[in-house]
C-alpha cells in the first residue's frame, strides 16, 4: 500500500516537473572544428560519455564515447568532430514535462538529450537519466520532510496528554502606536497554529480576527495583549487592553462606523470594518468595554469534527 | 494564471520573488482597504493594491494571498520588501492605475474572488 502510493507520487512528479528544472545547466560542449583526439581529455576531466557540438550558440550535432571508440579503432583520431558526430540530433525542449523525457529515453535508447529553449532555439542544458533520478529523489525528500512537519499535530499533543482538561495558551504583548511591528503577533500566531496542524481555513479565520484586534490595540491604545487558548474543542482568542474603551459597543459594531483618525486609513485600516470582520470570522464573539478602563474581546472558534 | 503572465499583461516589474514567477494565482482582488481584503479575499489570490506599507504584506499573509501587485507605479519601501522576502511573497509593480490593471487581468481571464468557488 505504502509502496504503491510512493510510485504514484513519483509518477505525479514526472508530470509536474519540467525538463528545465531537472536538467544540468552547465553544459560541456565542443566545437565542430575540434579534433576527435580532444575528446579524450574532455570526457575524462568532466566524467561524461558524450557532449553536444555547438557552433556559434547553435546545436549542430552530438558526439559520444562510442563515436570516439570507433575513431580510435579506425585510427581516425585526427578527424574533425564535424565529420564524425551525429548531426541529426534528437532534442528536448525546456518546458516539456519530465514524463516526455522518460518516454524518449525508453524509445530511443539514448543516454542524453540536449535541451533547447523553444523560442530562441539555443542550447540551455543537457538531460541524462541520472539528472531525472537525482531531481526526483530530491523532490521526494522535500515532500517527505513537509509531511513529517505536518504529522506533528496539535491533536497528538492532546492525545498524549492525560488530564481532565488540557489547554495550550499562546500570549503576545502588543505595543501601541508601533506600526512597524503591527501584525507581527498575528503572524506568529498564524504560523504556530499552522504548525500545530489546524485546518488552514480555521487558521485563516483566527488570523483575520487576531489581526483586526491587533490593529485596534496598536491604533487606539498604548499596550495590550493577544492570547489564544488552544483547547481540544476549539480556540479562544482574547484581545485585552487598558485603552480608552468603547463608549457605545452597538454603534461600534455597525459596519462602516469608525472613530479612527484619518492617518489610520493610510495603513489600509480605519474604515469601520474591523469588529465586523472579527464577528464574521468567529463562531462566538463577546465584547466588553469600559470607558477609561479598557476593552476585553473574546472570540471563540469551534473545532468541528472532520472539517474547519 | 501564472505570475509570469500577470507580469506580461500588466507590463509589471518584479520587485521581489523573481524565482517564483511560475507560481499560479487563481483569482484577483483589488483594494486599498485591508479590512475589505481580510473580509472578502480567498486563498491563492493576487492582491492588487496602492497600499505599499508593510501592512499590505501582513494582510496578504493572514489570508494566504499568493502575490501582491502594486498599482499606479507605487514602489514599496525597503521595510515592506524585506518583510515580503521573509515570507516568500512575490511583489510586482505596474504603472497602470487600479481600474486598468484589474480590467486587463479580468479581460485575460483571471476571475474575481466572488466568482470562483475555491477553498484550500
Amino acid at each position: 500500500m505504502e509502496q504503491s502510493q510512493g510510485i504514484g507520487r513519483v509518477q505525479e512528479l514526472t508530470y509536474e516537473l519540467k525538463v528545465e528544472e531537472v536538467m544540468t545547466r552547465n553544459v560541456v560542449t565542443v566545437s565542430p572544428d575540434n579534433r576527435v583526439s580532444d575528446l579524450r581529455e574532455l570526457f575524462r576531466v568532466n566524467r561524461i560519455s558524450g557532449t553536444p557540438v555547438v557552433d556559434a550558440g547553435r546545436l549542430v550535432g552530438i558526439i559520444s564515447i562510442e563515436d570516439f571508440i570507433k575513431c580510435l579503432a579506425n585510427g581516425e583520431m585526427d578527424c574533425r568532430v564535424r565529420d564524425r558526430m551525429t548531426s541529426k540530433v534528437e532534442v528536448l525542449y525546456a518546458g516539456e514535462p519530465v514524463v516526455h523525457a522518460i518516454n524518449r529515453f525508453q524509445v530511443s535508447g539514448y543516454g542524453r538529450f540536449p535541451v533547447l529553449d523553444r523560442e530562441s532555439g539555443r542550447l540551455i542544458g543537457i538531460l541524462s537519466k541520472g539528472d531525472i533520478i537525482r531531481a526526483l529523489l530530491k523532490k521526494l525528500e522535500i515532500d517527505y520532510q513537509e509531511e513529517e512537519i505536518h504529522r506533528y499535530r496539535a491533536s497528538h499533543i492532546f492525545e498524549d496528554t492525560v488530564a481532565d482538561r488540557t489547554s495550550l495558551t499562546l500570549e503576545y504583548d502588543i505595543k501601541g502606536k508601533d506600526f512597524d511591528n503591527a501584525g507581527k503577533a498575528s503572524s506568529s500566531l498564524k504560523r504556530t497554529l499552522s504548525r500545530l496542524g489546524f485546518h488552514p481555513q480555521l487558521v485563516r479565520r483566527v488570523a483575520i480576527a487576531s489581526y483586526e484586534a491587533e490593529m485596534n490595540i496598536v491604533v487606539f491604545t498604548d499596550q495590550g495583549r493577544i492570547s489564544a487558548i488552544v483547547q481540544t474543542d476549539g480556540i479562544v482568542l482574547r484581545a485585552a487592553d487598558r485603552g480608552p474603551g468603547i463608549p457605545d459597543i452597538e454603534l461600534a459594531m455597525q459596519p462602516g462606523y469608525s472613530t479612527a483618525p484619518e492617518w489610520v486609513r493610510e495603513l489600509g485600516f480605519g474604515a469601520g470594518m474591523g469588529l465586523c470582520n472579527i464577528k464574521k470570522s468567529a463562531d462566538e464573539m463577546e465584547l466588553r468595554s469600559e470607558v477609561g478602563k479598557g476593552t476585553d474581546l473574546r472570540v471563540t472558534f469551534h473545532l468541528k469534527k472532520g472539517g474547519p | 494564471m501564472t505570475l509570469d503572465q500577470v507580469k506580461t499583461i500588466l507590463g509589471a516589474e518584479v520587485i521581489s520573488g523573481s524565482a517564483n514567477l511560475k507560481m499560479e494565482v487563481k483569482m484577483g482582488c483589488g483594494s486599498d482597504l485591508m479590512s475589505d481584503v481580510l473580509a472578502f479575499i480567498k486563498s491563492d489570490s493576487l492582491l492588487l493594491t496602492g497600499l505599499t506599507n508593510p501592512q499590505a504584506v501582513r494582510t496578504a499573509e493572514m489570508v494566504d494571498v499568493k502575490a501582491i501587485c502594486f498599482v499606479r507605479g507605487k514602489r514599496p519601501g525597503q521595510d515592506t520588501i524585506r518583510l515580503a522576502e521573509s515570507k516568500g511573497l512575490p511583489l510586482l509593480m505596474t504603472e497602470l492605475p487600479m481600474f486598468e490593471a484589474c480590467g486587463r487581468l479580468y479581460r485575460a481571464g483571471l476571475p474575481g474572488c466572488s466568482e470562483l468557488k475555491w477553498s484550500p
